[in-house]
């Protein structure tokens, strides 16, 4: 399967996220992936770095009513309102999947209230994943959510508890709907965290004018694709400056080019997220191209391109 | 079950009335892999319009290996796909879903109906049917589109809302007034002519199953944006969530909630 393997020596795209060593800088954003079932059809999940699960809960969530999505110029719109069948179906069924699978585990953990992260992150405690994602920043969901992402006290309040509470290394995914993300990325990194995603969604509206009405039944919904792309690079190089946690950059990822800019302005590893709907394959070729790259330009070790764009 | 994304080329375009198109596509795998009720997703060429459109397959070639999709123009992507010709490259992605279980139709009096734009699945089913099968076609207006290649498989009757062909009113009010029977009942259209087929089945005990239709993204199951409501806790989520796109599009009537 491995296109490259003559030259796995030549180059090497391994890289650190507070102590869990991932093969390559690239995984999947949470919720454009499930838990890898369905895209392991098209996709050998073994060259992925990780893969990054839809969020989790303490119990299922059923979501938000249809329509949960809609297009936009060069992106869309999604309200899916975190729909997930609970911990204990996610432990029974999906850790046991992925355990199948040479790459790493990192689970996204969302809830309503702070009692509800912890139970996630004390349940998962036992299991065999290798990071944990905090989800403060789902801009879909009326309790908890965002809620715990906009404000700088709100956001070392849970992350110092989802700390307290976790065995494995958390990553707090933060939200770009913030005056200032670096605030933020530093009220986590306060709170004890030990790397940081951005960035989730943006906060969008579209309108169907021919039925007048919107075009999404939450009225609501997280802009992602290409289209926020340059607000995801800019959010990165500025929380790059500002922590000397890790970052995982996502947002608008379509090439190896897109994710190059994001390891350039600062993240260490990467998320591929809706590109996955227009090409199944996404993932895996912009492995391939980023390896490419680094070959083309004699680069032997993908960590001297963290952060070299000042 | 088998699917994969290839570029397939057109073979030919023909437009069959207002909006209406009909795409013949050449692609061995999907034709050789696909099953009534099934659908594919046909990308566009305009990457700012990035998701895949969901189109049911109207025929299934496997001999010769292409595919015929026939769909309306619902907005800029399918424009696009309607202005394709003959030799133009497309990417496209399949088959998706769950078909029509044809063997439940073996030695049973089958009604496919299908209203407006989900008509052209039903005539896949139709082709693919051995035994006695009536088609039920609803129309707002005429032109009739695919009226023909029903008919080469078997009786039609059709139902227009505007009465100018068939009966007027509804595909229920067809079958009522020409005192059709069936054992069991195959249908794609709108949720509301698919509610009203559900609570007539549930009347006459007959065995029915709905092809239904959301908004999608990623097509496969993995992005739960195209749920509809489930009867029963479902086997992903543990809601009552299925997904349209890889439980469905068919489901046994009394599965969903319309």
């Amino acid at each position: 399967m491995e296109k490259n393997d003559g030259n796995a020596a030549r180059v090497d795209m391994q890289v650190d996220i507070a102590g869990v060593k991932l093969k390559n800088p690239v995984m999947e954003a949470s919720g454009t992936f499930g838990s890898g079932a369905e895209y392991s059809e098209f996709v050998d999940l073994n060259r992925l770095g990780a893969v990054v699960t839809k969020g989790v809960a303490n119990v299922p969530w059923p979501g938000n009513p249809t329509p949960r999505i809609a297009e936009t110029w060069g992106g869309m719109l999604n309200a899916i309102g975190l729909q997930n069948p609970g911990i204990d179906v996610f432990a029974r069924r999906d850790i046991p999947f992925l355990k199948q699978y040479d790459t790493k585990i990192v689970v996204n953990v969302c809830g309503k209230t702070p009692e509800d992260y912890v139970e996630v992150v004390e349940r998962l405690g036992d299991e065999p994943v290798d990071l944990l994602e905090i989800n403060i920043s789902c801009p879909n969901v009326k309790e908890g959510g965002i809620a715990f992402g906009q404000d700088p006290k709100a956001v070392e309040k849970i992350t110092r508890l989802c700390k307290a509470h976790a065995r494995q290394p958390v990553i707090m995914k933060l939200s770009p709907n913030v005056t200032d993300i670096t605030v933020m990325a530093k009220a986590a990194e306060a709170g004890g965290a030990d790397a940081i995603s951005l960035i989730n969604t943006l906060t969008g509206m579209k309108i169907d004018v021919e039925r007048r009405t919107f075009a999404l039944a939450n009225k609501t919904g997280g802009l992602s694709g290409p289209a926020i792309k340059p607000v995801a690079v800019r959010m990165v190089y500025q929380v790059s400056g500002a922590v000397k946690v890790p970052i995982i950059g996502m947002g608008g990822i379509w090439t190896a080019e897109d994710a190059l800019e994001f390891i350039l302005a600062g993240a260490t590893a990467v998320a591929v997220g809706t590109a996955n709907f227009h090409d199944p394959y996404a993932t895996v070729k912009v492995i391939d191209e980023i390896r490419a790259y680094m070959e083309r330009h004699g680069v032997q070790d993908i960590r001297s391109l963290i952060g070299a764009v000042r | 079950m088998a699917k994969g994304k290839e570029t397939a080329q057109v073979i030919s375009q023909e437009r069959l009335a207002k909006d209406i198109y009909s795409m013949w596509i050449r692609s061995e795998k999907i034709a050789a892999w696909a099953v009534p009720g099934q659908f594919i997703d046909v990308y566009t060429k305009d990457n700012a319009r990035l998701l895949p459109r969901p189109i049911s397959l109207c025929e299934i070639d496997r001999e010769e290996g292409r595919l015929r999709i026939v769909y309306r123009v619902a907005g800029k992507g399918t424009e696009e796909f309607s202005r394709y010709q003959a030799k133009e490259e497309i990417d496209i992605l399949g088959p998706l879903g769950n078909g029509f279980p044809l063997e439940a139709a073996e030695g049973k009096r089958v009604f496919l109906i299908g209203g407006g734009i989900g008509i052209p699945p039903m005539l896949a089913a139709a082709e693919q049917i051995k035994g006695e099968k009536t088609a039920i076609l609803g129309y707002r207006d005429g032109p009739l589109f695919l009226k023909e290649a029903f008919a080469a498989q078997g009786p039609v009757y059709v139902a227009t809302e505007d009465g100018s062909a068939g009966t007027r009113g509804n595909v229920l009010d067809a079958i009522r007034e020409e005192g059709l029977k069936a054992d069991l009942i195959f249908a794609c259209g709108p949720t509301p002519m698919l509610r009203a087929i559900k609570a007539y089945a549930q009347e006459k005990g007959t065995l029915c199953y709905l092809s239904l239709e959301e908004r999608m993204a990623c097509g496969i199951g993995a992005c739960l944006a195209c749920v509809c409501q489930s009867k029963e806790i479902d086997g992903h989520s543990h809601v009552h969530n299925k997904r349209v796109c890889k439980d469905g599009p068919v489901f046994r009537a009394e599965e969903v909630e319309l």
